[in-house]
């Protein structure tokens, strides 16, 4: 079965201009792959076509492409889902700048990640040298939180973040952000809320919702944007 | 903390309290008219004395502040996400903001001679 790729194509140091390249794939009748594989394959016949990749199973989070116009990670979508639609497009996330073909300069997604200080503040309590205990009830509010690998499919779907990049957290940022506001163990919860009380930083979510209709880890990110709101509105009232 | 001075509210919360607060009033003040239009013949005299009620002049009164809160803050959203360059920015949110105003003033003064 032959199967045909469009494929994102740009090396800023020769193209003046970045083009859609067809290509295509033979692959055995009755079999399957992941869009991973078939890049992989397409590579061995084009070395200089560049994508990032990593554990090839869900877990690492390089391999975000937009695929068909949806945002996932090639290595856990398989061709077969994308057939139907007969050529197979493939471009890099959408609006971060293109280093090269498929892959994104991710400098912006990690700046707004940078800001929400992810990880644990505890200014008033010192933490035990052992274990940083937490009831079974506290921890289970961390439960679809700390999951998120920063493919960045969802803050590169999310329109707030393409047109505000530099201000709006994004999705994956304040899913980031509410794990460590709900966080028993964190004692900067009053900080963390004054950093993102601009009309920028999470009210720039008008919850649309693209980010939970692509992430590949089944999260939902508009929930927790939500409850960020919650918090916010109840310090202020 | 992004600063910003062209919205309307002081803070992110502010603007979101204030653009459903106004959202709330516009609705009430929409089911108001349409109730009136759907259960009255509207003549000349049904209409100038559907307004010449000072309860019909406070709410839109009220509901002409509301839409000048409501666009202020929705149109510097909107304008914050799609214009990029400042001064083009800055002079659209003037032109549309003076515009809100005058809709304000406007209503003010064509509700006193009433």
């Amino acid at each position: 079965m032959n199967v045909n790729f469009s494929v994102y194509r740009y090396n800023p140091d020769v193209d003046k201009a970045p083009y859609m390249q067809d290509l295509s794939l033979d692959v055995p009748e009755g079999s399957d792959m992941m869009v991973l594989d078939a890049l992989i394959q397409l590579k061995e016949k084009d070395a200089s076509l560049s994508f990032r990749r990593s554990c090839r199973e869900g877990v690492c989070g390089s391999d975000g492409l937009n695929i068909n116009g949806k945002n996932g990670l090639a290595c856990i979508t398989p061709l077969s889902d994308l057939l139907s639609k007969g050529k197979i497009i493939i471009r890099p996330l959408p609006g971060l700048p293109v280093v090269r073909d498929l892959v994104i300069d991710m400098t912006q997604f990690y700046t707004q990640y940078e800001k929400i200080k992810p990880f644990l503040i505890t200014d008033d309590r010192k933490p035990p040298a052992g274990e940083f205990k937490q009831s079974p009830e506290e921890r289970e509010k961390l439960d679809g939180l700390y999951e998120c690998i920063l493919c960045a499919c969802c803050s590169t779907s999310c329109p707030s973040f393409w047109w505000n990049p530099e201000k709006f957290i994004g999705p994956a940022g304040l899913l980031a952000a509410y794990r460590f506001l709900i966080d028993s163990r964190d004692s900067a919860t009053e900080e963390r809320l004054s950093n993102l009380d601009d009309a920028f930083s999470v009210f720039r979510c008008h919850g649309i919702m693209n980010c939970v209709s692509v992430c590949p880890k089944g999260l939902n990110p508009t929930k927790a944007i939500g409850k960020i709101k919650s918090m916010l509105l109840q310090r202020a009232i | 903390m992004v600063k910003v001075a062209g919205t309307f509210g002081r803070s992110g919360v502010h603007d979101y309290i204030l653009l459903r607060a106004s959202a709330l009033i516009l609705l009430a003040y929409t089911l108001y008219l349409v109730g009136f239009i759907a259960g009255t013949d509207i003549t000349y005299a049904t209409w100038t004395g559907f307004f010449s009620l000072t309860t019909t002049k406070v709410f839109t009164l009220f509901a002409l502040i509301a839409m000048l809160v409501h666009a202020w803050i929705g149109l510097w959203q909107v304008l914050t996400d799609y214009v990029k360059c400042t001064k083009l920015r800055g002079a659209l949110q003037f032109l549309l903001t003076s515009v809100a105003f005058i809709y304000v003033l406007s209503g003010f003064v064509i509700l006193w001679g009433v």
